[in-house]
């Protein structure tokens, strides 16, 4: 609890986005075995790999596999956030509208995309 | 800890798989319409040279770029640092690769 | 002329065996934090260790962390960090502490010279002194962060200097980033090869800390995003 207090007491926007950059990463670092592991089935053992494939229409597996596709958007805007302000020298307004105008758009596409399949 | 080389690569792959991050969560979404199915997946991919070479770059950039970051997570919050840290790194990057590349094998190739 | 009266708590003593005392210090409208240290040690327990100097943010010598913040405690009102009626002081993050509220700034200065942030000289005295263009957009950038006192607050707030401890800090590199863009300074060559070592430029994960809680408005991040750019673009000149 102290610690926590030590650490959340001094966070602000960019340290967020930092934090929540290098914990997606995290996770889908740890994530990635997994997943290369279900796909190579495919070479091993075909029917497991379909069984493993049912069993992502579960509910709780639904939601993390929500998760681990939101994490992955999330560390590659973050990412490219973070490289345009190492080596972009914009002004911080112009490089906050330039993230909101990725991110909206990204938002839209998506949508459409839902929407159109 | 990192140097000049390993920040570069960071985000050389990053830039590399920005666009494969896309085109891979436009998969995903495309893909998980009615449920998915190991005949689907492979249909899709399977004997397909482009699914293999796209996702033939993707592992080997998220290879590099998983290990250097957990390289940094590993050195700032765990204290692994010398000699231990540059071979857990390798060992994190060959591992990935590796895994990933029998991955793309199997869907692609076989 | 009031009769309330903060809860103050203090670090004290260093490393394992350190504690925290509770002082009740009585609360006026006008009180700066160095102020309730200085009282604390005046009327509480003259066995309080600490360091100011100028009591106005000139010197950089009172920085601590207050309530978990890097702080000036000679420039920041009480009001301004109080919690309820409660403050909590301590000595400065990411350095050892010698006693009390001082920490030994040995580490801190010893980065500032291994990351070259010492002045090369481009002539000698007996050569006229060269002009400085003020418009030049090196200068420009040199100017943005001059003004830094070396208070180490911004140390303090990095998170990666206290994962790394061999991350030369955001106070350092934004130094030796205002001399790379120095006309007069001549140590272009050794700034860059001392900022791509192993506890260089590159170890910044852009967390912003040094930016946000710099008392003097600096931007050490963007300077250290400035080196990050001139240290690539010197390696492509030099070939891979």
């Amino acid at each position: 609890m102290k610690a926590a207090r030590g650490i959340t007491s001094r966070a602000h926007p960019l340290w967020l986005a930092y934090i929540l950059h290098r914990l997606s990463g995290l996770t889908l670092a740890l994530f990635l075995p997994l997943h290369f592991w279900v796909l190579s089935l495919a070479m091993t053992n075909p029917a497991r790999l379909d069984g493993m494939l049912h069993l992502t229409e579960a509910g709780m597996l639904k939601l993390i596999e929500f998760g681990l596709v939101f994490l992955l958007a999330v560390h590659m805007f973050g990412g490219l956030r973070l490289m345009a302000l190492e080596w972009l020298p914009w002004s911080a307004p112009q490089k906050l509208l330039a993230a909101g105008a990725a991110a909206l758009s990204f938002l839209i596409a998506t949508l459409f995309l839902m929407r159109a399949i | 800890m990192l140097t000049l080389r390993l920040y570069l690569l960071q985000r050389i792959t990053a830039l590399l798989m920005a666009p494969l991050v896309l085109g891979h969560l436009a998969v995903m979404i495309y893909a998980i319409r009615g449920g998915l199915s190991a005949a689907e997946i492979l249909g899709r991919t399977q004997g397909s040279v482009l699914w293999f070479m796209f996702y033939g770059t993707f592992v080997l950039a998220v290879a590099i770029h998983g290990a250097i970051g957990l390289r940094a997570i590993l050195h700032e919050w765990a204290g692994v640092k010398g000699a231990t840290l540059e071979v857990v790194m390798w060992i994190t990057g060959l591992g990935l690769f590796t895994l990933g590349a029998r991955a793309v094998w199997a869907v692609t190739i076989v | 002329m009031t009769t309330n009266i903060l809860k103050v708590t203090i670090d004290r003593g260093a490393g394992a065996s350190s504690v925290q005392s509770v002082f009740n210090v009585p609360a006026y409208d006008n009180q700066t934090v160095l102020d309730v240290v200085s009282w604390v040690q005046q009327n509480a327990d003259q066995t309080l260790s600490y360091r100011f100097a100028c009591r106005v943010g000139m010197c950089g010598s009172c920085a601590m962390m207050v309530n978990g913040v890097p702080r000036w405690t000679c420039r920041t009102h009480v009001s301004k960090v109080l919690n309820g009626h409660e403050i909590e002081i301590g000595p400065l993050r990411n350095l050892p502490v010698i006693k009390d509220l001082a920490v030994d700034m040995d580490p801190f200065f010893d980065k500032w010279v291994a990351a070259e942030a010492v002045h090369h000289p481009s002539a000698s005295r007996k050569e006229p002194i060269a002009a400085v263009d003020e418009n030049s957009k090196a200068r420009v950038a040199a100017n943005a962060g001059i003004e830094c006192i070396n208070c180490a607050v911004c140390y303090a707030a990095c998170d990666t200097v206290t994962g790394n401890p061999d991350y030369l800090g955001p106070a350092a590199l934004q130094r030796a980033w205002t001399l790379l863009n120095d006309a007069k300074d001549d140590g272009r060559l050794a700034i860059l090869e001392s900022v791509s070592g192993a506890g260089g430029c590159h170890n910044c994960h852009s967390m912003g800390s040094c930016t946000a809680y710099c008392p003097n408005d600096l931007d050490p991040m963007s300077a250290i995003a400035g080196l990050k750019r001139e240290t690539f673009k010197s390696l492509f000149k030099r070939g891979l």
